[in-house]
């Protein structure tokens, strides 16, 4: 085989094995969605974050707006502070309430934006006041558990 | 010697012998990386070396990772059917090929096409002199036979464990969506929103580097290793090919710790 056609075929494969990472990178992962290389930071308490992960996305209206950057406990409040990295384009108003959601029965947790009706708009630094935990599903059982109990006591003096 | 005492020393002895080799082919491994000056200077030595190791490795990396894509669609499929989350197999047939199969599936297959050529080649250039002929003439053997095919193995290895996972996709998309008829929209979809670029993909591409390497250190020290007769070199053929896998897989369990340790 000839040097030239060597390095053709070489050529190739090289071509082909870059086109294929590129082809992972874009097509495959998230390369190519937003990067959000402009964002704002916004904390949030909440009492119980269930399963809620660093990366988790953000959403408004079902649309993608940011994703958590961070979780840490304050054992001032002994609450979960969670830091929301939000897309610069959109602007929330200040009384914007979060709620951590579930996507679909057993999907993955998720943080859900519901807007209110200030003018004035979130800045980089500020805390979202209104929010509302995970549901945990123990906590529901045991409650649904507890009114059971409690309902069957009250038949039971009743009669 | 009494027979307990002489198990005991046999033991012993290839504990050492284990050991020394261990030594030696450490030694061989830094000398090939100090002497790789050549393999550079003359690129054309490595890129006859590169295809060699990877372009006639395409074939079987391409068609085998075409089938282990559509295997993956077709049993992943079968499964998350019963969860009613078909939607989801894009992301399981991309994940298992970026993060696992891709690089591992690859190597092992990289060993046993291309580590086993160059093990065969070097122990046959041994036993026939060559490689003490070139000394003879003042060529190093390491610089100019040995280091080129290292640089190429190396530099092969991420680029055929990328095609693979490709191909692997592709054959999952056959399989799942024009096959059995997921929807193509959340296929693709959920697949870009769950494979993360540095999380997934670049650790599948640095998990390929590292067995390129290892894969391609061991083929090449097995055949400069080899005693130089007919024997020999089956023998080192064979040890290439099965030390080289144990050590994929093993590697492969050691970085996955390290790396997805912390993911959730």
């Amino acid at each position: 085989m000839s040097k030239a056609w060597l390095d053709l075929w070489v050529g190739l494969f090289v071509v082909a094995g870059i086109g294929a990472l590129l082809f992972l990178a874009l097509k495959v992962g998230n390369m190519s969605s937003v990067r959000m290389a402009d964002s704002y930071q916004v904390s949030a308490h909440f009492d119980n974050i269930g399963g809620l992960k660093v990366r988790a996305p953000v959403k408004s209206a079902g649309v993608v707006v940011g994703r958590v950057t961070g979780i840490s406990f304050d054992d001032k409040t002994y609450e979960a502070e969670v830091v929301l990295s939000l897309d610069q384009r959109y602007a929330f108003p200040k009384d914007t309430s979060a709620s951590i959601l579930t996507s679909g029965l057993l999907g993955e947790q998720y943080i859900g934006l519901e807007a209110g009706g200030d003018s004035v708009k979130l800045n980089n630094g500020d805390r979202v006041r209104l929010t509302q935990s995970a549901v945990v599903l123990e906590n529901l059982i045991g409650q649904f558990l507890f009114s059971k109990a409690q309902e069957g006591a009250s038949n039971e003096t009743a009669q | 010697m009494i027979a307990p005492l002489r198990l005991v020393a046999n033991l012993g002895r290839h504990t050492l012998e284990a050991v020394a080799r261990i030594g030696v082919a450490t030694r061989f491994f830094l000398a090939t990386l100090l002497r790789s000056g050549t393999a550079f200077r003359r690129f054309g030595l490595t890129i006859r070396e590169i295809y060699f190791a990877g372009v006639l490795s395409l074939i079987i990396i391409l068609v085998s990772g075409l089938f282990v894509g559509m295997v993956l669609g077709l049993q992943g499929f079968e499964t998350l059917q019963t969860y009613g989350s078909e939607s989801a197999l894009g992301v399981l047939v991309a994940l298992s090929l970026v993060r696992e199969l891709g690089p591992v599936v690859a190597a092992l297959l990289f060993a046993s096409r291309a580590g086993s050529a160059i093990t065969a080649e070097i122990g046959l250039m041994k036993a026939t002199e060559q490689l003490a002929a070139m000394e003879m003439m003042a060529v190093d053997p390491v610089a100019r036979v040995v280091a080129p095919r290292f640089w190429a193995g190396v530099l092969s290895m991420p680029l055929l464990a990328a095609l693979f996972s490709a191909m692997g996709i592709f054959g999952g998309y056959l399989v799942g969506v024009v096959l059995i008829g997921v929807d193509e929209g959340s296929f693709w979809s959920q697949m870009q929103a769950q494979v993360d670029f540095e999380e997934d993909i670049l650790n599948g591409v640095i998990k390929s580097v590292v067995f390129g390497v290892a894969v391609t250190a061991i083929a090449l020290f097995e055949g400069y290793d080899a005693p130089p007769t007919a024997e020999g070199v089956s023998r080192a053929t064979t040890r290439t090919v099965v030390t080289s896998s144990l050590v994929i897989l093993a590697l492969d369990f050691v970085l996955t710790a390290f790396m997805f340790r912390g993911v959730g």
